[in-house]
């Protein structure tokens, strides 16, 4: 829950909610960008970030990104918060 | 050497250590006068576990592992809250997964919902706002767990919350703080500690300056640490050559993500939907001043303690611990996981006992996932 995961902004989704499409290690998820938003957010599109339970909360450069997701990935940490994010999408239909 | 062979870059994580153990014999620690640091965030915890880094550091460093897991701290009473909330009809009660197996008094989480309670594990609080906007008939109360790292999450909800005018959704919330119990450690008589390694995401959303008390009042040095484990032994080794020069200071190796002054737009968040509690209660430390969070007036709709009349001031509060839990010894550094009787017997992370037990950030969950085969290397 405390490390974050680093994901890419791909496409803002609802611009007066602050919210953006985001890719974490292959999967597609829904993150609010109000923490790194600074000017238009379409200048987001493309940019890595830190997010924590699916919100963006710090800007990384690409080569941090990698990094980080190694060392998430040593801990075990990265498969966790996909399965959190699954659980997430299951909750939401009452499935989980 | 075994384990600095799975570092991304052995060779820098041996430089690493030489210069440590350099500077642990410019100190003159040794196993018998160690030199004391603490690591005080659960997933510095893990990544010390996980890459044997108490092993490949000289043995006149001991590492004490802080309070810093959100879970681990929570009290049994806040879990008895929590499955109350659960258990009223008509809710829809959402967790974080890593909360669902901390035990409570009657029972955690994971069992409520067994006995039919609708709880559900999300991801996100966002999660839980839309499962409220999808139904507006049911009540939805979300468990605000976790240090500054998450504080801003549910904050930025309740305010979308506020924005939407939804009248269903409402926030349990337990967000506590860092650098009270730092204060509370370094307070106590028996505490020996010589210098800290800081959280990494936590710092990068409240900056650096609020541990300068830590440096100014009690003269230990502290470093913001990142958690690949080549951040955490470059912070050590940090935090030693302050040791050596006798310097105290608040330095930040994490620069590249942790900002001098923090996130200004989640310390905005925070500030507008939280206030300090006069005091908040932490599993095997006790009741610790300003330590936690609660909702401020202008967003009680979106209080759970408000809307329910669960939590806080609803009633007498001082619940023991379970018998032979040691977890408070534990997390004040006075006992090692392994010296609780209960360790890997009564206590395991399939059948917790106590809360250090349950997430892979808590010290015991941790000694015992790496445990055996930290042992297995030491005997080869
Ligand atoms: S082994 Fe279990 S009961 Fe003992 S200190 Fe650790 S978590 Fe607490």
């Amino acid at each position: 829950m405390c490390l974050g995961i680093p994901g890419q902004i791909v496409e803002i989704t609802d611009a007066p909610r602050m919210m953006a499409m985001a890719e974490v290690s292959g999967v597609r998820r829904e993150v609010n960008v109000a923490c790194i938003a600074q000017g238009p957010l379409a200048g987001l599109i493309g940019k890595w970030a830190l997010i924590h339970v699916g919100f963006a909360m710090s800007e990384i450069d690409e080569d941090e990104a990698a990094k980080t997701l190694e060392a998430l990935r040593g801990l075990g940490e990265a498969q966790e918060t996909l399965e959190a994010m699954a659980a997430g999408d299951a909750a939401l239909e009452g499935r989980s | 050497m075994k384990y600095a062979d799975e570092f991304r870059d052995p060779k820098a994580a041996r430089a690493l250590l030489d210069r440590i153990a350099v500077v642990v014999d410019q100190i003159g620690a040794t196993a018998e006068r160690p030199v004391s640091i603490m690591e005080i965030c659960g997933g510095h915890t893990h990544a010390i576990f996980r890459y044997g880094l108490d092993k490949l550091t000289p043995p006149g460093i001991e590492f004490i592992h802080g309070p810093g897991c959100p879970v681990c701290v929570l009290p049994m009473s806040r879990v008895d809250e929590c499955v109350e909330l659960a258990e009223q009809p008509g809710v829809i009660f959402t967790t974080f997964g890593d909360a669902m197996r901390v035990p409570g008094t009657r029972k955690s989480l994971l069992q409520a919902k067994a006995d039919g309670a609708d709880i559900r594990m999300v991801y996100s609080p966002l999660d839980a706002l839309e499962i409220a906007r999808r139904n507006p008939d049911r009540q939805v109360v979300f468990f605000g767990l976790g240090f500054e790292t998450t504080t801003p999450s549910t904050a930025l909800s309740i305010q979308q919350a506020a924005a939407e005018g939804l009248e269903n959704f409402s926030v349990f919330c337990n967000h506590i703080t860092v650098p009270p119990p730092i204060r509370a450690l370094l307070d106590d008589p028996h505490m020996t500690l010589d210098g800290f390694v800081g959280p990494g995401h936590v710092s990068m959303v409240i900056g650096v300056h609020p541990y300068d008390f830590i440096a100014e009042t009690y003269g230990k040095p502290l470093v913001v640490a990142g958690f690949e484990p080549l951040d955490l032994l470059q912070s050590v080794l940090m935090v030693l050559e302050q040791i050596r020069d006798g310097r105290a200071e608040i330095e930040n190796q994490y620069a590249r993500v942790v900002p001098e002054h923090g996130n200004p737009v989640s310390l905005a968040a925070i500030a507008d939907v939280y206030e300090e509690r006069p005091s908040f209660e932490w599993r095997g430390l006790g009741e610790i001043d300003a330590s936690g969070l609660r909702i401020r007036g202008r967003y009680a709709a979106f209080d759970a303690e408000e809307k329910f009349g669960i939590g806080y001031g609803a009633g007498p509060r001082a619940v023991a611990e379970p018998e032979g839990c040691a977890c408070g010894a534990v997390m004040t550094g006075r006992m090692k996981p392994v010296e609780c009787p209960n360790f890997g017997t009564g206590c395991t992370p399939e059948m917790p006992l106590g809360a250090l037990m349950v997430s892979s950030e808590g010290a015991c969950a941790a000694y015992y996932q790496y445990g055996g085969a930290r042992a297995a290397t030491a005997a080869e």
